[in-house]
């Protein structure tokens, strides 16, 4: 019975998914995954996110949640027992926030240009900024994490889930490209934090091999270059 | 030690603009550093390093950026008068709204704006397909937050006030009085609430800077467009 009263709507290679199988994790609550296909959308899932039509969504009591971001504080309020997935001060709280919008917002979306990059030279500046932004987030966790092992301190909590679940597309970006953007002599920090989050109990099963997650990229890229050369002239 | 709150701002940012309303339903006493964003202060430099823009909250010395997340610690902060619900779904939805009203109405509203020719035209339909299902949102209510303003209303908010000087700037209609009926009244309702009212930047020196943003930006697309485009 518990486990049907909590559903979610994702797929298994959707980063912004994995964030709400992370924090469910976290909170221990049971939950049934409904591993869902893009190219053919259950209507559960139209449904439920009838305006952006997108995974995850998060379903509890028939009620459906959409936004990665609105889910992991849903999770962490209506299931507000320790441990916690945002920090409890307002002043913290703000912190984590304010570097998920930025990690959302700019960095994700310098990652994702690094695909839609064409030639060699864009590609080049699309991975420098990448690079550049995980600078950024380096001296964020310098802060945030004050010596500790993660960005909440000794437990992973939001600001871990919102950049942890891009590591494996930051792994596809690396091969893909052959260069190292997660630099261990650069972002010291960030290096020795993402190994402890992947291994971190709430993470480590539910994350996708990102070797798998390469293929399917690979599968993915090669599909929509295809598609790039077949498609008629755009006047 | 009394409660020190300084808001940094400019005189037209309707990101900004959504603090000022916050701190004024709330009753906090601030003060209030306008910025000229062509000429940014070293505190501003300093308070928001990664984004350098306005608003910046600053509360007993330290720093938030972002609406949003300002927002927020305004509400955890400051609990009199509360502008998210309490319930934790209605919490995750009006977080979802915010999202939906930033991400796709601004978006597609000011791309409806600024662009010229096709772009134009698909940004007015974006935009007509996203005011409908805010307009579907407001069934049976008299602001987003219900019976009076709260968060989405204040993310929101910009659209009671600009929507009306784009229209005027480049003679079409964005929000419909007969198509969004409820969305229409809901930024009449809003415009016209007290501190709303009492904190709108003055309207011919928006139209001004609007016009000249417009300007800019028809200048600098056929300076760089070839007959292709």
């Amino acid at each position: 019975m518990a486990g049907s009263e909590v559903k979610v709507l994702g797929t298994w290679a959707s980063p912004f998914a994995l964030r709400v199988h992370i924090a469910l994790g976290i909170k221990s609550v049971k939950y049934e995954w409904v591993e869902e296909n893009l190219e053919a959308k259950s209507q559960l899932l139209l449904e439920s996110n009838p305006i952006n039509k997108q995974v995850p969504v998060l379903i509890h009591h028939h009620k459906p949640i959409c936004e990665s971001l609105a889910i992991l504080q849903y999770i962490d309020e209506a299931w507000p027992s320790a441990p916690s997935i945002l920090p409890s001060d307002p002043y913290h709280r703000a912190v984590a926030r304010f570097w998920a919008a930025y990690i959302d917002h700019k960095w994700f979306t310098w990652l994702k240009g690094v695909a839609s990059a064409e030639g060699a030279e864009a590609k080049k500046a699309a991975l420098d900024r990448v690079r550049e932004g995980l600078v950024v987030v380096e001296e964020a966790f310098g802060k945030c994490s004050k010596g500790k092992d993660f960005f909440s301190g000794d437990r992973i909590g939001y600001l871990d889930i919102v950049l942890g679940c891009f590591l494996g597309w930051l792994y596809v970006a690396e091969k893909r490209n052959d260069v190292k953007l997660l630099d261990e002599e650069k972002m010291p920090g960030l290096a020795a934090w993402a190994i402890k989050f992947c291994l971190d109990g709430a993470v480590k099963d539910v994350m996708p091999d990102k070797d798998e997650l390469l293929d399917y990229a690979n599968m993915v890229f090669q599909a929509m270059a295809k598609a790039k050369l077949n498609a008629p002239p755009n006047y | 030690m009394g409660e020190e709150v300084k808001l940094f701002r400019s005189w037209s940012s309707p990101f900004a603009l959504r603090i000022v309303w916050a701190l004024e339903i709330k009753g906090i006493e601030y003060e209030a550093v306008f910025e000229d964003l062509s000429n940014k202060s070293p505190l501003l430099l300093q308070y928001n390093p990664v984004h350098k823009k306005v608003p910046i909250l600053v509360h007993n010395g330290r720093p938030i950026a972002e609406s949003f997340v300002i927002l927020e610690y305004i509400d955890e902060t400051w609990k009199q008068v509360p502008l998210l619900p309490k319930d934790p779904y209605e919490r995750a939805m009006a977080r979802f709204w915010a999202k939906f009203c930033e991400d796709k109405v601004l978006t597609s509203i000011w791309s409806a704006f600024i662009k010229q020719g096709k772009e134009q035209e698909e940004a007015l339909v974006a935009a007509a397909e996203n005011l409908k299902f805010l307009e579907k949102e407001m069934k049976g209510k008299k602001f987003f937050g219900g019976e009076r303003i709260g968060y989405v209303d204040l993310v929101l908010g910009w659209l009671a006030n600009l929507v009306s000087i784009f229209e005027e700037i480049i003679g079409l209609k964005i929000v419909d009085e007969e198509k969004f009926p409820l969305l229409y009244s809901w930024m009449q309702d809003f415009a016209e609430a007290p501190i709303i009212r009492d904190n709108w930047p003055p309207r011919d020196k928006m139209i001004v800077k609007f016009q000249a943003l417009l300007d800019a930006a028809i200048a600098s697309s056929s300076s760089s467009s070839s007959s292709s485009k």
